[in-house]
């Protein structure tokens, strides 16, 4: 591990200080990372500068513990060998890669489409077997015998969700294996990301993940700002993380109250489901948008708040906060909801980290990292954001590691509107991306939101354009912790394991 | 059969689907919500007589069939129900066999036509209503025991008719043990919680919903009106443990039977308010206990 290649978050980092690594050094500095606890961020192909036709990957790990985030690359032309077999993290990873780039990861255990794009950057599509590709149309891991069966769940839902085929091999009730196949809702972002930043760009960052616009919005404000040299003010930065975790609360609170839902258990359900509209109108009140859109945007914050929108803003915070605690506590006092929560859908530790899962799921099984302590950003650098944990990896661990978030999330809240920094909110950026970046340079961005931490990381080229921009939603990391959950678990239990990682489809699909 | 009789077989037939109105109603008032209209179930199968039928390509007659089957055997099992002091209008020695069995047959049919889809879901959910119905059967046996035994007599009206409440006795105290204990079985045979969850749009999480959820239109309609009739038939054969033997008139007593099958229905609301789902694994552990409970309301009984 050389020291160059060790960075903070939103450092800019000029690709000529970047080694380019053989394949061997490359796999050796990638294990080394992960051997030290560190977690895959992305994992991304880019247009090769020394080799024709060849594909530059770049893998980028942050270690919690170190804070530090670090970035190697390499050039493929064809095919490399797969590093999955020892570093099981990058599995979707490297299918992506394969999709994107049209390179084979030589020995991947089980290499498919995991967005069913029709084709990689070249035109090509190695995966598809010269088969027309439709979305869902793959092989399936199947399990066989007399005993065994099979249940297929989705793309269409019962709810009002996203798309996404779930299949079970199953003996009677148990479940022994789920597979988990997404991409129906792949819009193509990336792609038309590039050539960028122009005027749609913000609006395709706030709609990456419509439930996580300010985690999104944030990430790219801040990538930009360090692209443009322009940093946010203070204020802006007090502002952008209340949003945040006011985003944090409205789901927290709305996904709390689903788990009961799941389990028949009104109260919480009823309730929750109303307070929930409450935190999305407290962000409303800021800038105009439940969601929070437009708010965040590169040097600063659209929209300031007043005296006495801040003092509105703590008295609804009270009120509400109160309200939320009384619901929520009825879960933890219900014997027939704990009864639910308790021991189902365990997910083992080891099996986290090796996964490299992120956010509330992977701390409620004790995987100690959180980009707002461990990675620090914004108003994060000056307020510390405590870490909450749970070490069972059950829904009931799931469940209170984010009700935990919540108590923080509330005081930090608090605690930043008591002492809102003066100031202006905006430094001068061209919102319509007239302004042109560093050129050659990679900037990678990271924030928390309320699923897990969202990685964003642009390289732009000699014209100061984004030569690639990659975005990974933290549902990337995670829909196998769900697949893992269901292991030995009842087939009648995965809405409620399901609910409790509540993750994005289209944050995947992109 | 008489004129009281009619008169309580109209009321269930034309009152059943008021009982999720019910439920539905103490359950929103309970959420903070307006809730639905009480007469929503009625608006729900006229809608539904009103629309096509849509069959699925694996079907066969079968499917078609069995809501008609599922339905005349509930009714015919309605007939043996009394109601508090009007006897049912068919009473005979062991009626009681014969209600749990055509109850039995209607269970039989929803299972066929929901195998018949050969859908992954129907026929989960098949499997599970048939384990958790075998396990809920020895609690109306038993308890249909005890009745006999305290009244000496052998058919429901004939319980029903000499059934004693005399206070302070071992067993009175046995009569309510069983109300209890037929409470949990109006749960689980009609699919509500915590055995089940009539609301949830899950369909891996269902027992009973998810065996109809090809059927539509007009037999969704016999469905949903059989199921109140069931609904009715358990909360009836509750109430009739608790009517109190008075000397009013016909009419007053048919009154308040009926006031007591829909405090049952505001009963289950409540319950479905304040509690949720236990595991479908723990289905079983639930049920075993509610059949310990009548064995034990049986011993109380015999040694009373």
């Amino acid at each position: 591990m050389s020291d160059a290649t060790q960075y903070r978050n939103v450092a800019r980092i000029k690709l000529s200080d970047l080694p380019l690594l053989n394949m061997d050094a490359f796999k050796n500095v990638i294990l080394n990372n992960v051997q030290n606890g560190g977690v895959v961020l992305a994992f991304f192909g880019a247009p090769a500068m020394t080799v024709q036709n060849g594909v530059c990957i770049y893998a980028i790990i942050g270690t919690a513990t170190t804070g530090c985030i670090s970035v190697h690359r390499t050039e493929v032309t064809d095919a490399y060998p797969s590093l999955t077999p020892e570093v099981p993290q990058l599995h979707w990873f490297e299918r992506e890669l394969a999709e994107q780039w049209a390179i084979t990861p030589e020995g991947h255990p089980w290499l498919k489409p995991i967005r069913f794009m029709q084709q990689a950057v070249n035109g090509k599509n190695i995966l598809s077997g010269g088969k027309t590709v439709v979305a869902g149309v793959t092989d399936y891991y199947s399990v066989k015998g007399k005993e065994i069966h099979e249940v297929a769940v989705g793309p269409v839902h019962a709810g009002i969700i996203e798309p996404g085929h779930f299949r079970f091999q199953c003996h009677g009730e148990t479940v022994f294996h789920l597979e988990i196949e997404l991409g129906y809702q792949h819009r193509g972002i990336e792609k038309a990301l590039v050539g960028g930043p122009d005027k749609r760009t913000p609006f395709f960052m706030e709609t990456l993940a419509g439930d996580s616009s300010i985690a999104h919005g944030f990430a790219y404000s801040q990538l930009m700002g360090a692209l443009l040299g322009k940093e946010m003010p203070k204020r802006a930065l007090a502002i952008a993380a209340c949003a945040l975790e006011l985003e944090r609360l409205a789901n927290h609170t709305g996904d709390l109250g689903a788990l009961a839902g799941d389990i028949g258990y009104l109260p919480t359900l009823s309730f929750n489901g109303r307070l929930r509209g409450d935190y999305l109108n407290m962000t409303g009140l800021i800038c105009g948008n439940r969601f929070g859109r437009n708010l965040v945007c590169p040097g600063g914050v659209m929209f300031d708040v007043s005296d006495a929108t801040i003092t509105e803003l703590k008295k609804r915070l009270a009120t509400i906060f109160k309200e939320t605690r009384i619901s929520c506590d009825l879960l933890w006092a219900t014997p027939s909801v704990m009864a639910r929560f308790e021991n189902t859908g365990v997910v083992k530790k080891e099996d986290g980290i090796a996964l490299g899962w992120v956010g509330p799921a992977a701390r409620a099984c004790g995987i100690d990292m959180d980009a707002r302590a461990h990675f620090p950003f914004g108003a994060y650098l000056d307020r510390q954001m405590p870490v909450a944990m749970a070490e069972s990896g059950d829904v009931y661990a799931r469940a209170h590691t984010r009700w935990q978030e919540m108590v923080n999330s509330r005081a930090f809240i608090d605690a930043t509107l008591n002492e809102m920094p003066a100031g202006a909110t905006r430094t001068d950026v061209d919102l319509m991306g007239k302004d042109i970046p560093e050129k050659d340079t990679l900037v990678v961005s990271l924030t928390e939101g309320w699923r897990g931490v969202v990685c964003h990381a642009a390289i732009t080229n000699r014209e100061g354009r984004f030569a690639v921009y990659k975005v990974v939603d933290p549902s990337f990391h995670n829909w196998f912790a769900l697949a893992m959950s269901l292991r030995d678990e009842q087939i009648s239990d995965f809405p409620l394991c399901n609910k409790s990682f509540n993750l994005s489809y289209c944050g995947h699909d992109l | 059969m008489n004129a009281n009789n009619v008169m309580m077989i109209l009321s269930a037939l034309l009152l059943s689907p008021l009982l999720f109105g019910v439920i539905n109603r103490v359950k929103a008032m309970f959420a903070g919500r307006k809730g639905s209209p009480l007469l929503q179930t009625y608006f729900d199968i006229a809608k539904l007589m009103k629309k096509g039928m849509v069959y699925g390509n694996t079907t066969s007659l079968m499917f078609q069939l069995g809501p008609v089957f599922v339905l005349v055997s509930v009714l015919l099992a309605l007939l043996m129900v009394p109601f508090g002091p009007i006897a049912a209008p068919l009473s005979f020695q062991g009626d009681f066999i014969l209600l749990a069995y055509l109850l039995g047959v209607s269970r039989f049919f929803t299972v066929l036509s929901a195998l018949d889809t050969g859908s992954a879901f129907e026929g989960m959910g098949a499997s599970r209503e048939v384990q958790f119905a075998a396990m809920g059967e020895p609690t109306f046996m038993l308890g249909a025991l005890l009745l006999a035994i305290h009244t000496g007599e052998m058919s429901l009206s004939g319980m029903v008719r000499e059934i004693q409440f005399d206070v302070l006795s071992p067993a009175t105290a046995a009569v309510v043990l069983l109300v209890a204990a037929w409470m949990m079985l109006l749960l689980t045979e009609n699919s509500r919680i915590p055995v089940d969850d009539p609301n949830t749009h899950l369909e891996l999480t269902m027992i009973h919903e998810v065996m109809v959820l090809d059927t539509g239109g007009p037999l969704m309609g016999i469905v949903t009106y059989a199921s109140g009739i069931k609904l009715w038939i358990f909360s009836a054969l509750i109430a009739n443990l608790l009517v109190p033997t008075l000397s009013a008139g016909a009419s007053a007593q048919a009154g308040i039977f009926v006031g007591i099958v829909l405090l049952i229905a505001v009963a289950v609301g409540v319950i479905e308010s304040i509690m949720g789902r236990v595991r479908l694994r723990q289905i079983p552990k639930v049920l075993v206990g509610t059949t310990a409970l009548v064995a034990t309301a049986l011993i109380m009984t015999l040694a009373g």
